[in-house]
């Protein structure tokens, strides 16, 4: 509630008796550590991996496209790319809705608040080998869901080596975060003032409406985070998809996480170079597609006001 | 958005005094979902209830339960939940003759420590930077610093085994830690938390002669509580249960944290793995339930508007 009534402050700052010059040399104090790490450690490599990648392995011979061209002809890749594709746009929004619906019911009853919360980040605390060796008991060819599947006459499968392998992969992720971004929802629905609701009640409106008209577009900012974070979430899921099933799992879970650790292992660096620049630019053709939006929206909303 | 009000009242009205019966159905509504989402807790909270039920479990059950699962016996999984003959043996055994596990623990103490250290002080002032002034430049780093925070740790797998493998860190903890320490997602998390420090209370300060460093000092940090904390559990989250960086730069075995050590003993010996996880899961439990307020303050922050 108190982060609402700040807004107005914290929007344009008014330098008192500070230069500008001053605050620019203050602001690159404050982040020159982190400036320095990153651009050692990742920024200046990896303009030596977009210089690599359009030369030959061995000495220093200029090949353009070649290694790119190499890469999107690789049966591997295709498929690692589809698979990694097919996962982040079946499983963020599955959880996005499966956790906003709950976010919404447990804000509600106060509570179980504290009970479900805690509950539900649970899953983040637990160790990943562990987490893994309950997935296997559970999924595998001998484990308890086809134990229990017999009892009653099916026949079970082997879940982890078929295409059932995805879904099972889809419940590990959807398990783990769900904890996470429900907090994030409920935060973002706390910082809705009340007294809208109750004004749209004595109106006569439904929770549908409540929801639809109220609710949701307050919750722009929140969607936004809460994607991004469940996004990097996403490719975290190899963790558990490398525990379950090892370098070689089933071929509807081979992602572009297990080809970039085999190429490694076999020291393909010039595949994983070329590889490395498309997702970035990939990602990042995304990821300003996205502020370039946020930018129009937030600008439209200004004019409103 | 102002039409809702009329059309739903007018329905209302229309339906005269059934208010009763639509009360009803909410109730049994809420009273089913209620009951869901409390089947779905027990789902989310049982592997944690196993973990620490089966570390009881002695070596001989175990095999029978687990046996077909995890170390290729033949036959089915047998489902029990609870140790039909608890004992302590395999606690024994791991900590008085198992070296290899207290030096991974060891190891993942110090990796895990060495970025926690690094990122507090490398992350949280560039996220007081972010939140409190302006510079040229800011948008452009703050969505490089976005992109980099969402690449999998894949993509910059090469780029990272490149300059390691140039300085001669490959294969030692800073091969870990020093691209650990300077992950931008913690800046990403806690910008929000400082920009949502009031403004009065920093130009107060001002006004009162102090310079920016003290500020950040004494107002952005103990206001930021939260925030830090939050990023510190979360970063230990992650670098406890790191498989992907370890798995890359450290090749001798004697390096590895539990987290790696841990899918290996699984195999070989279910008991101790089951009791090494109780260890392994200890400091973590800790940390969230001492510092879940923090941790929910944190995350939320990161989500709301500013």
């Amino acid at each position: 509630m108190w982060m609402k009534q700040l807004r107005p402050l914290r929007r344009r700052r008014i330098p008192i008796s500070q230069s500008k010059k001053t605050e620019y040399r203050t602001a690159y104090l404050f982040l020159l550590p982190s400036l320095l790490g990153v651009g050692g450690f990742v920024f200046l490599p990896f303009l030596d991996v977009f210089r690599r990648s359009f030369l030959q392995a061995s000495g220093h011979v200029f090949v353009g496209f070649g290694n790119y061209r190499t890469v999107l002809q690789n049966e591997a890749f295709q498929r690692a790319a589809g698979n990694t594709a097919k996962f982040i746009l079946v499983c963020i929004p599955l959880l996005l809705t499966l956790s906003l619906s709950i976010a919404v019911f447990v804000q509600q009853s106060k509570t179980y608040q504290k009970l479900m919360k805690t509950g539900f980040l649970l899953p983040m605390a637990l160790p990943v080998a562990s987490v893994a060796v309950c997935f296997k008991m559970i999924f595998d060819r001998h484990g308890w869901l086809n134990l229990f599947l017999r009892q009653f006459g099916g026949k079970g499968a082997d879940w982890l080596s078929s295409d059932s392998a995805f879904w099972v992969l889809i419940a590990c992720y959807v398990w783990k975060n769900l904890g996470y971004d429900m907090v994030l929802w409920l935060a973002g629905l706390s910082a809705i003032p009340k007294e809208q609701y109750d004004a749209a009640k004595v109106q006569g409106a439904g929770r549908w409406a409540l929801f639809r008209y109220i609710t949701l577009p307050q919750l722009a900012e929140t969607i936004f985070v809460t994607g991004l974070l469940s996004f990097i979430n996403a490719f975290r899921v190899f963790r558990e998809a490398y525990l379950l099933s090892g370098d070689y799992p089933d071929k509807s879970i081979y992602m572009l996480q297990h080809l970039f650790n085999n190429w490694f292992t076999s020291l393909d660096i010039q595949k994983m170079t070329a590889a490395a620049v498309m997702l970035v630019l990939l990602i990042g053709g995304i990821l300003s597609g996205e502020e370039f939006w946020k930018n129009c929206r937030e600008k439209k909303e200004e004019q409103r006001k | 958005m102002r039409n809702f009000g009329r059309t739903a009242g007018r329905k209302r009205k229309s339906k005269g005094n059934s208010g009763g019966v639509r009360r009803k159905k909410r109730q049994l509504f809420d009273g089913v979902t209620g009951l869901f989402l409390f089947l779905v807790l027990v789902i989310m909270v049982s592997p944690l209830l196993l973990i620490v039920s089966y570390s009881f479990m002695g070596s001989g059950e175990l095999k029978e339960v687990c046996g077909a699962v995890l170390s290729g016996m033949k036959g089915m999984a047998g489902f029990r939940f609870f140790p039909a003959y608890p004992t302590l043996r395999a606690y024994v055994q791991i900590l008085l003759d198992s070296p290899e596990f207290f030096t991974s623990f060891w190891n993942s103490c110090i990796q895990t420590g060495g970025i926690l250290l690094g990122q507090f002080l490398v992350a949280v002032p560039a996220a007081w930077a972010f939140a409190n002034f302006r510079f040229p430049g800011k948008n452009v780093l703050w969505f490089l610093y976005m992109l980099l925070m969402i690449l999998p740790f894949q993509v910059t797998m090469v780029s990272g085994y490149l300059v390691l493998n140039k300085i001669h860190l490959m294969d030692t903890f800073a091969a870990i830690i020093l691209p650990g320490m300077f992950s931008t997602l913690p800046v990403f998390i806690l910008r929000k938390t400082f920009a949502a420090v009031p403004r009065e209370i920093i130009e107060t300060a001002k006004v009162d002669g102090a310079d920016e460093f003290r500020i950040f000092l004494s107002i952005g940090l103990p206001l930021g509580k939260a925030g830090i904390f939050a990023i510190l559990i979360l970063g230990f989250l992650e670098s406890w249960n790191a498989i992907e960086q370890p798995m890359t730069y450290l090749k001798t075995a004697a390096y590895w944290p539990m987290s790696l050590y841990l899918p290996q003993i699984m195999e070989k010996n279910a008991s101790l793995a089951f009791v090494a996880s109780m260890i392994m899961l200890v400091p973590a439990l800790l940390l969230f339930f001492f510092g879940q307020d923090y941790l929910e303050q944190g995350i939320a922050a990161s989500g709301l508007k500013g």
